[in-house]
């Protein structure tokens, strides 16, 4: 296991020398200035115009707002970063010199792993503390479980990230992106149909995002992380990418969990034996 | 296969005394693959320290070993230039380096001269002679004959992934050769009392052709032809070339 961080460190640097890390954090900032510059403006008309009892919960309705951009981003960054690590190496070559070292395959494919989610770990750490940062500076709103909530868009894009890997050792690098993203579509789409199955009491429409979630529980994440940083006043608030009517249980989180590990699994056993 | 990258229909193969595909057996392994691509986004130097590292190679030892390699293929000037700037034939010479980095005892270099100029070529007989000298096996797969023919000892000729002959080089040279025999007063008699001796004799337009199982038989055959009168003015072993042994090993109309 020692070429384990040898890897890491090479797919990092990657990141770096590529110019990759530097463009997420020049988007980032400027992601997080615009947040900022409007939660600016609206923190000071709604002081101009408004009651504290209406003030605090549309500044934290923005804070959610904020978090879900990023979640969003995230889960792209994690598409982007790591479609091509494995089947763009293995078309170029790249892995024959590397592969014929001795070192095992999954100590290659773990380093990449452990690369790349180092680089997100900063990434998601970087957006939702500016976020946070940024709305109890300038709005005084804070999220409620902020470390529950951080933990889990954090496992959201390890989620992301080891369906990526693993189907970059079935699948060409577009046919990969294609099928992350269509996946976390689903469960984006998922998510909403539950919600909306929620507030118009439609159980069978729950049951149908449901599904969705256990065929990609991405979504399910991001709702659990939503309902352990918003104030229960926000959820009040009715249908909205952030409500939480239907609120994904700890037996979904641990899903979503056994999922990750299961693609991590899958990539591993299918990289031990791929013809390079 | 040997190496482990392409998992085997059948069969068992050794590498270094372990099943092929054993990966610490591959620490005393050298490869350049033939249609290889580093990390670009690196340079030489930094290349060789990463291959370095995962031929576990300490930090002390690279550091004499990494500019060492980089003066042996000529790329020292070039060490801190992107590996994405390189030409070919540097990346070739890049590739060479990465795979002598650990003093391997087995060395397998696909087609190591494509890419390269006259000057590069050489370049890689003298490495793989260099190497040959230390000690280490050098295995070379290349469709240039001419270049196996001055570097190597033994060659196997390979069809569709079958190996249908191994042979000695030396012995090859040693094995039957044409003769060219340019000499004044030769007869149809001469030749056919050659005929114990030699194959394929024929006499045209005052030279004489013959095969013959060995070259320590070519005194004896000249004598008799001076005991039978001929003026011999030249006479040419000519060893057939890898060229021709492939052709008859693998025939003319092999399918590519």
């Amino acid at each position: 296991m020692r070429a384990i961080p040898v890897i890491a460190g090479l797919t990092f640097r990657e990141a770096a020398r590529k110019k990759l890390l530097w463009m997420a954090l020049a988007a980032g900032i400027a992601f997080l200035a615009l947040f900022g510059t409007g939660l600016h403006y609206q923190a000071k008309d709604l002081a101009a115009r408004s009651h504290a009892i209406i003030r605090r919960p549309a500044l934290e309705s923005m804070l959610m707002v904020g978090l879900y951009a990023t979640d969003l981003l995230a889960v792209l960054m994690t598409v982007l970063t790591s479609v091509d690590t494995l089947s763009g190496e293995i078309d170029s070559n790249t892995l024959h010199a590397l592969a014929a070292k001795p070192v095992y395959r999954r100590e290659i494919l773990l380093g990449k792993w452990l690369g790349l989610a180092a680089m997100l770990t900063a990434y998601v750490l970087f957006m939702t503390g500016g976020i946070t940062l940024i709305s109890n500076r300038i709005g005084g709103v804070r999220p409620q479980h902020l470390a529950n909530g951080l933990v889990l868009i954090w496992l959201e894009c390890l989620l992301m990230l080891s369906v990526t890997i693993a189907g970059g050792t079935y699948l060409s690098t577009l046919t990969n992106g294609v099928m992350a993203l269509g996946l976390h579509g689903l469960a984006f789409l998922g998510g909403w149909v539950e919600q909306a199955g929620a507030a118009l009491h439609s159980p069978r429409a729950v049951d149908v995002g449901i599904v969705a979630s256990l065929i990609m529980p991405t979504e399910s994440l991001w709702r659990r992380a939503a309902f352990e940083m918003q104030s229960p006043l926000i959820n009040a608030l009715g249908f909205s990418p952030f409500s939480t009517l239907s609120v994904p249980s700890p037996a979904m989180m641990g899903y979503a969990l056994a999922y990750l590990l299961a693609a991590l699994g899958l990539a591993l056993w299918r990289f031990s034996r791929l013809d390079l | 296969m040997l190496l482990g990258l392409v998992a085997p229909t059948g069969g068992r193969a050794w590498v270094l005394g372990h099943p092929a595909g054993n990966v610490p057996a591959r620490a005393k392994v050298g490869f350049l693959p033939e249609h290889f691509r580093f990390h670009e986004w690196l340079n030489a130097e930094e290349l060789l320290r990463l291959h370095g590292r995962l031929y576990r190679m300490p930090a002390g030892q690279l550091r004499r070993r990494i500019p060492e390699l980089l003066d042996l293929v000529g790329l020292a000037p070039h060490r801190k230039k992107r590996l994405s700037d390189y030409s070919k034939g540097m990346l070739q010479r890049a590739g060479l380096a990465q795979a002598l980095l650990n003093e391997p005892d087995l060395i397998f270099l696909d087609e190591p001269t494509s890419g390269l100029d006259p000057v590069g070529r050489l370049l890689v007989r003298d490495i793989i002679k260099a190497e040959r000298q230390r000690g280490a096996t050098v295995f070379l797969n290349s469709h240039l004959l001419s270049e196996v023919e001055i570097t190597c000892d033994r060659v196997a000729f390979l069809k569709r992934g079958e190996v249908l002959s191994v042979r000695d080089i030396g012995s090859l040279i040693e094995s039957e050769i044409r003769v060219s025999v340019k000499a004044d007063g030769l007869s149809a008699a001469m030749v056919a009392g050659l005929n114990s001796h030699v194959s394929e004799a024929q006499l045209e337009e005052g030279q004489l052709n013959f095969r013959v199982a060995s070259k320590s038989e070519l005194p004896q055959i000249i004598r008799y032809l001076v005991g039978q009168g001929a003026q011999i003015f030249e006479v040419t072993p000519r060893p057939p070339s890898l060229e021709e042994i492939f052709l008859q090993v693998i025939g003319k109309d092999s399918v590519l």
